[in-house]
């Protein structure tokens, strides 16, 4: 810790030595975590498509089988839910459904949405977004499982406060099945996710709001981003000061829909070529219309996209739902499954519809097909532009008023994103050594820390080893979620029994 | 004819009693009993952080003893100190709403509620909380300044 610091105060004294301190912290990260690394984002043999997005989206399949395709089935239940037709109004003032979702989305909702889908268009085709969108659909019967699971074996203290989450059901979990290990998948499942919170939960959006400001404000050294970031992260999440959180947390739902409203507009603007999109899409899904990998590749890249998205399988959700006011877990997996629906079938679509049909991704008029500068390895556009800039383009393309405020919504998005991490890593934090505010301020200014570094250097290194713990905390959840699932499903089956004799019925 | 009731909406500004005072003389004319209701503004679609979500129970627990202690068992001395029969309630949720649906409840013949607060920028631009229960009373209402 204080080496850290020395580090980073060393950092901002000399800016040349800088740039050898952050060589060092490369190298050094390089040479003991790269094959780590390796591992994780690792293709499968003869295939550009990493073995961890197939682990997701197999995990995705089994529990949507395995739950009856309850994405689907649960729907319409899900949206009653929500509304609050089944809550008691005895229980006004508890945390309802609706406020455990639109939190949790408040931690999903972002960069992925703007950046990691112009990605995956630019280069997987408008093929990738109907790939995005199968993914999206089948990693909502995921969040289902998990956060399911997260309320029912929540830990409820006496003074009425609640810590839930995967490293919960892990240990009950396991143990109500006479299975081993609980407390083991507990421990990694935590290290995991203080790492990812530090990484992609805080690095990663740091660096990236970063880059958005300096391209809308021109280049400016990244400490100075990371320092008020920081600074405002600092008395947000140590201060208490939760005014600014919920003024930001307001703002992120408005941004959202105010991102949904004006794609639609812009698809509006462009009614005549809808069809003429989806049609891009639908036959980019199977032919790849000129992309690198053809059909594989417009897959691999929405598949890809999807998973790394929406969160599902990553567990970090099943915190944000447990604190749920319910006599009936399997309500909050209810809501929980509209998270990635929202999140990439609805938000992520919208950026990629309006990427194809704005037409900034090149074609060829003889032949349809897609121009691939194979040199970039990915579709060629105006200027070159790709991943958030792609967007941007995009978007100005119909509303030249529009980056502007996509910086902001970046930068808001990526704080929300912090915010929500940051609880995260400070559950597993109190987890492993136990509830107590030194345990909680020591993790909180470790994260404080963690913006400053992610802004002011480009640590790739760094950043790919925390997205490898991201995906890490997948494994460990995943394997939990298949031996836990007989619960859930005990617990369903009783609910939508109880739900068809009208024993568990609305109120008005 | 049994006995009267009277729902008094009775928000947390204690040191503006006029409603209370106002019930309590027209009860203890007719002879009627008071239901004195105090809520607690909340909307299951605020947002909430976290933290929040986390300790939510607790803080609800908190702000009910809190209005039971602060709001509610001063009203009720007040009744009793005027000989005039009272209850209460607390509850979380919209003011106006709630108020309506107890009067139903309690089958009130009257509601009492103050008009403080009306002159607020807020209120001129939401509308109060006396204007909405006018509004959508289904028993006659009492508005007191």
């Amino acid at each position: 810790m204080r080496l850290l610091l020395t580090l980073f105060l060393l950092a901002l004294a000399h800016p040349a030595a800088a740039q050898g301190i952050d060589e060092t912290i490369n190298n050094i990260f390089a040479d003991y975590t790269g094959w780590y690394v390796g591992l994780i984002f690792a293709n499968l043999p003869g295939t550009n498509f990493s073995w961890i997005a197939l682990w997701l989206v197999v995990g995705a399949v089994v529990f949507t089988v395995y739950f009856g395709a309850i994405q689907f089935s649960g729907f319409m239940h899900s949206i009653r839910l929500v509304k609050g037709d089944y809550s008691d109004p005895n229980d006004a003032g508890e945390v309802s459904h609706f406020q455990a979702l639109a939190t949790a989305l408040s931690g999903t909702v972002g960069l992925g949405n703007i950046a990691g889908v112009a990605v995956a268009v630019g280069i997987g085709g408008p093929g990738a977004t109907f790939w995005m969108v199968v993914a999206g659909l089948f990693g909502m019967a995921t969040k289902f499982t998990e956060c399911s699971l997260g309320v029912k074996y929540r830990n409820e203290y006496p003074d009425g406060s609640v810590s839930g989450g995967p490293m919960y059901y892990m240990t009950k979990g396991f143990q109500e099945r006479g299975l081993p290990g609980g407390k083991l998948f507990a421990i990694v499942f935590s290290v995991f996710t203080i790492l990812g919170a530090l990484g992609g939960g805080n690095m990663f959006q740091a660096n990236q709001a970063h880059a958005q400001l300096s391209g809308v404000l021109g280049g400016y050294p990244g400490w100075i981003t990371g320092v008020i970031l920081a600074g405002v992260v600092f008395i947000v999440i140590v201060g208490g000061i939760r005014s600014i959180a919920r003024v930001t947390e307001k703002v992120v739902p408005f941004m959202g829909i105010f991102y949904v409203l004006v794609s639609l507009a812009i698809l509006f603007k462009n009614y005549d070529e809808i069809f003429w999109a989806f049609g891009q899409i639908f036959e980019g899904a199977f032919t790849g219309l000129g992309v690198a990998g053809g059909f594989t590749g417009a897959l691999i890249q929405g598949f890809r996209r999807a998973a790394f998205s929406n969160e599902a399988g990553i567990g970090s959700a099943a915190i944000a739902h447990s604190a749920v006011r319910t006599k009936e877990p399997v309500t909050e997996g209810y809501v929980a499954l509209l998270e990635p629906f929202i999140d990439t079938v609805v938000i992520c679509t919208m950026t990629a519809l309006v990427i194809v049909i704005t037409g900034v991704l090149n074609q060829d008029p003889e032949t349809g097909l897609y121009i691939w500068n194979a040199e970039a390895g990915r579709i060629a556009t105006d200027a070159g532009v790709q991943g958030v800039e792609l967007t941007s383009a995009a978007y100005a393309a119909s509303f030249s008023w529009f980056p502007p405020l996509l910086a902001i919504s970046v930068v808001l998005f990526a704080f929300s994103t912090m915010l929500s991490w940051s609880y995260y890593g400070m559950k597993a934090t109190t987890y492993l050594f136990g509830e107590g505010k030194v345990q909680e301020f020591t993790f909180k200014t470790i994260f404080c820390l963690f913006i400053v570094i992610g802004s002011a250097a480009s640590l790739g290194p760094v950043i790919d080893f925390s997205d490898a713990m991201l995906f890490s905390m997948a494994i460990v959840n995943i394997i939990a979620l298949y031996l836990l699932m007989p619960i859930v499903k005990r617990e369903l089956t009783s609910y939508q029994r109880r739900l068809r004799s009208g024993e568990i019925k609305k109120y008005e | 004819m049994g006995q009267e009731t009277f729902v008094v909406a009775y928000d947390d500004d204690t040191s503006d009693t006029a409603v209370l005072d106002c019930a309590i003389a027209r009860a203890s004319k007719a002879g009627a009993k008071l239901v004195i209701i105090h809520v607690l503004e909340w909307s299951q679609y605020s947002f909430l952080s976290n933290e929040e979500l986390a300790e939510r129970h607790k803080r609800r627990t908190e702000e009910l003893s809190r209005a039971e202690s602060h709001v509610i068992t001063p009203a009720l001395e007040r009744a009793k100190a005027a000989g005039v029969e009272a209850t209460g309630i607390v509850k979380h949720g919209s003011v106006a709403d709630l108020v309506v649906k107890a009067a139903a409840a309690e089958k009130a013949e009257f509601i009492f509620v103050g008009r403080s607060g009306s002159g607020e920028a807020r209120a001129r631009i939401f509308g109060s909380v006396p204007l909405a229960i006018a509004q959508i009373a289904t028993v006659p209402t009492v508005i007191v300044p």
